[in-house]
């Protein structure tokens, strides 16, 4: 372990990556699977019972279970021990993110209020802000909030209105304007709201409730997670201490930034969790419903529903613990006095703001592509509020809209790596110099792999590896300074680079698995690893011709349009063989089989 | 007042068990092992004592090495240290050799209460908790709902259901209690729990550290044997009463009653 290479933000897509490199669920302490334990069966014995009375909206309802989760220490694995928290790695608290995935709205209360309504405060707050606010929101005694949007900012965050003036007598701030779509807004306690200090400089504030001037206004009617709150908070001539600046005057885009960063890749998690919810709950009826006198699970449409939202989800589950691992390793390094410095753990953690983005994005969709097929699993149930899967599926909605949507993380995904790359933190461009040179000697067909489990698969993945660093070669090229308004193409760039990531992370776990247990045990893992980077490589090679279709033409394209198809050239497999067999140890186990 | 906690690890009730091809064992692959739940009430009335009268939790699990997992588990829950018994030799050992090991291991120690689950939820024998009482020589109270033990901690007063009538039974300490469901709502194990039992002692002892021969115990020590082990038979589907009317149908019902099921 102690041999554990560190890498930078976006390194994985220039260089190979060793399965010892990467956490994997199966590395979990006694500690890790304890907290997982207690997570899981706090959301099943406290609030399964109520999922539908959650729904109401009942704030007393809310706080309780609040109270409940603090009191086991489920709110504080972030926050530091002398502040009341654990202080605990980001792997325990990538595991209470996941096993509250499949808490409804609560899950939405829960995200909130330890994300964004209380992390500021972590990372950026000073010792007094800290002993003041953090022991409440350890324990749930209050709620946090988050208030950064407003109506005319929503991705364009920066542009705030709201406003930020110091009082005569130098103690307050007085600050007007409204904040939108405010979750926990109707029973939180603390907000960390962002305003501009004489209409000019960004900054964060520590807002209570009852301090004068704050209040908020009408509950929106959602589509989804019902039992959240989510209000506009409203600040008229709000009468904020001075001592409550979070951070720096004119640094609040640091704090918005850094906790995006970190609620990306938290979301993540949580979909994780909601994922390994559908798989239980879809086949759980799939095999109890009868058609044409067998159960449906019997037949092969429904058998490859169920591997494809069990496939993805491993992908999912293997990408969120190992970027996890990434922070912890990342984290380690610190210094004692930089471990308690807030800022500087911050910024450890935007080390990694591509793959977070990656995070997002990869954990919200797989979500949404799960909920789809449970509701279809379950026919006209499906479609009925009577079962669960009706409330899964517009609950899921909302994730591939906040925290960045996932237009905007798709975005950032290049986008942060160009950016990286132009202050010389990662060697994109030499890699990407290098793969055209490559291109000219390799030969797929004279590849010779090894006789080992996923060689090919292995091959593949770093095959992939070059091509996105050949199509976004040939795109930053073309484009130099104005390559951010190609937004078609760098969203194609983007999949092409969350799909690396995906099947990179499933591979690596696997191999691991491999090396420690066996090909045997490592099954239906490889099966996995197979039937996704099967499905995925022909749409790689299909964004990637997409990608040099628009930037080149004439012979160039041509020139262009061979690499691609030697790079991704990739014999399919049987993979509904595959599928199958993944499909009947779901069938047999009625739970996630991973 | 110090209390001991036998602990046995089970599978999981909602996993779902597979009889192996000797008929005469499960298949453990797919098996995830938790705490006998009755145990856990037995953890749970001890820490509430000890939170009352104070002194020590000591929690005695024997197994493999993944019994330390529940073991960890009970000291994260708030007991104090763990010890565990392990011996390749016990692999295969029946109740009776059970609970001669875990005597042994309980004799070293100062103590005034014993819980264990009243069974375990794997083979339903109930034997263990008795025959260890048996082998201390000290008093057994099984399947009990209530403890109460009394102000000076020299006696305590149990409650057994009874055909739906309560026993109350009184006795003096030390004794062994078989805890029953119904006695308490276990609590979780915390997060700030979890890390603490980290640093709490956990031992390990094998038989030959508890002065017992290996030849009493495992496959050949058993003065029980497992003769065959059957899945419960399918169960049948149901049949929907058909009729017109309520008349129709209460008639129809009751001539299966009596012809098919020949219950009336």
């Amino acid at each position: 372990m102690a041999d554990k290479k560190i890498f930078a933000g976006g390194e994985f897509l220039i260089t190979d990556v060793a399965p010892d490199d990467v956490f994997t669920p199966e590395d979990f302490t006694d500690e890790h699977k304890m907290i997982y334990e207690t997570g899981s069966d706090f959301v099943e014995k406290e609030i399964a019972p109520v999922i539908d009375k959650l729904e109401e909206k009942d704030p007393d309802l809310v706080l309780e279970l609040l109270g409940k989760a603090g009191e086991l220490g489920l709110l504080g694995t972030d926050i530091q021990e002398e502040n009341g928290g654990l202080g605990l790695d980001k792997v325990s608290t990538t595991i209470v993110a996941e096993v509250m995935g499949p808490a409804g709205s609560f899950s939405v209360v829960y995200s909130a209020h330890t994300g964004i309504g209380t992390l500021p405060i972590v990372y950026f707050g000073n010792e007094e802000q800290k002993a003041k606010y953090l022991p409440k929101l350890a324990s749930g005694e209050w709620c946090g909030a988050y208030c950064l949007t407003e109506s005319g900012s929503g991705s364009d965050a920066l542009n705030a209105r709201t406003k930020a003036v110091l009082s005569e007598d130098g103690k307050y701030y007085i600050l007007n304007g409204e904040k939108m779509f405010i979750t926990n807004a109707g029973w939180a306690s603390s907000f960390i709201v962002y305003a501009k200090v004489d209409g000019e400089d960004f900054t964060g504030f520590i807002v209570e409730k009852d301090f004068p001037g704050v209040s908020t206004g009408k509950e929106e009617t959602k589509m989804g997670v019902h039992g959240s709150s989510t209000r506009p908070v409203v600040l008229e001539d709000a009468k904020i201490p001075v001592e409550n600046v979070l951070f720096e005057i004119g640094k609040g885009h640091k704090i918005a930034f850094n906790i995006l960063n970190i609620g990306r890749w938290k979301l993540g998690a949580s979909c994780v969790g909601g994922c390994k919810g559908c798989v239980a709950e879809a086949v759980k009826y799939a095999n109890g419903r009868t058609q044409f006198k067998v159960p449906i699970s019997s037949f092969g449409m429904i058998k490859t529903k169920l591997t494809d939202m069990a496939v993805r989800t491993y992908m999912s589950e293997s990408m969120m613990y190992r970027l996890a691992g990434m922070f912890d390793d990342k984290l380690a390094l610190l210094d004692a006095e930089a471990k308690k410095s807030g800022a500087e753990n911050a910024k450890a953690i935007e080390e990694y703001a591509a793959e977070c983005s990656i995070s997002k994005v990869y954990g919200s969709e797989t979500l949404d592509f799960c909920v789809d097929e449970y509701v279809q699993i379950l026919g006209g149930y499906g479609f009925c509020a009577e079962y669960p899967a009706e409330r899964y599926y517009r609950d899921s909605r909302i994730n591939r809209i906040w925290e960045g949507t996932n237009e905007i993380n798709r975005m950032l995904v290049p986008g942060t790596m160009m950016k990286r790359a132009m202050q010389g933190r990662l060697n994109l461009l030499q890699a990407a110099q290098a793969v055209a040179g490559d291109l000219m000697t390799y030969s797929p067909l004279s590849v010779e792999l090894p006789d080992t489990p996923l060689a090919l698969q292995e091959h593949i993945i770093k095959m992939s590896k070059k091509l996105a660093l050949m199509v976004a070669g040939v795109t930053a090229q073309k484009f130099g300074a104005n390559l951010a308004r190609e937004q078609e193409v760098l969203a194609k760039i983007a999949d092409i680079v969350i799909e690396i990531f995906a099947m990179e992370s499933g591979l690596l776990r696997t191999l691991k698995i491999i090396s420690k247990d066996g090909e045997e045990k490592a099954k239906y893992q490889i099966a996995a690893v197979k039937v996704y980077v099967d499905e995925m490589i022909p749409r790689i090679e299909s964004w990637a011709k997409q990608i040099v279709s628009y930037v080149e033409e004439g012979d160039m394209l041509r020139t262009q349009l061979a690499g691609v198809k030697k790079l991704a050239r990739y014999q399919p497999i049987d993979a509904v063989t595959l599928k199958r067999e993944i499909a009947d140890r779901i069938i047999d186990l009625e739970s996630y089989p991973f | 007042m110090n209390i001991i906690v036998c602990l046995k690890q089970v599978p999981d009730t909602e996993t779902q068990i597979k009889v192996a091809s000797d008929s005469k064992s499960i298949v453990t692959d797919d098996v995830k092992w938790v705490m006998n739940p009755y145990d856990e009430f037995g953890v749970e009335e001890a820490l509430r004592l000890k939170e009352k009268f104070g002194g020590e939790v000591t929690v005695v699990g024997l197994g493999p090495k993944r019994v330390t997992e529940s073991i960890r588990t009970a000291l994260a829950m708030g007991a104090d240290k763990g010890i565990l018994i392990s011996d390749d030799a016990l692999e295969g050992s029946d109740s009776l050799a059970v609970a001669k090991a875990l005597a042994a291991a309980i004799k070293e120690l100062e103590y005034d209460l014993i819980f264990t689950g009243q069974r375990g939820v794997d083979d339903d024998l109930g034997i263990v908790g008795a025959a260890c009482a048996e082998l201390l020589g000290i008093p057994q109270m099984s399947i009990i709902v209530k403890v109460e033990v009394a102000e000076d901690g020299k006696t305590v007063k149990v409650t057994r259901p009874v055909e739906g009538e309560n026993l109350v039974i009184e006795s003096s300490l030390p004794a062994l209690i078989t805890t029953q469901k119904g006695l308490n709502e276990p609590r979780y194990a915390s997060l700030p729990g979890i890390m603490k039992a980290k640093k709490k002692p956990l031992e390990e002892k094998t038989l030959s550290d508890l002065g017992l021969d290996a030849a009493g115990f495992g496959e050949g020590g058993r003065k029980m044997k497992i003769v065959e082990l059957t899945p419960p038979p399918a169960r049948a589907a149901g049949k929907i009463v058909e009729g017109e009317t309520p008349q129709e149908k209460a008639a129809e019902l009751a001539k299966l009653l009596h012809d098919e099921a020949k219950v009336i």
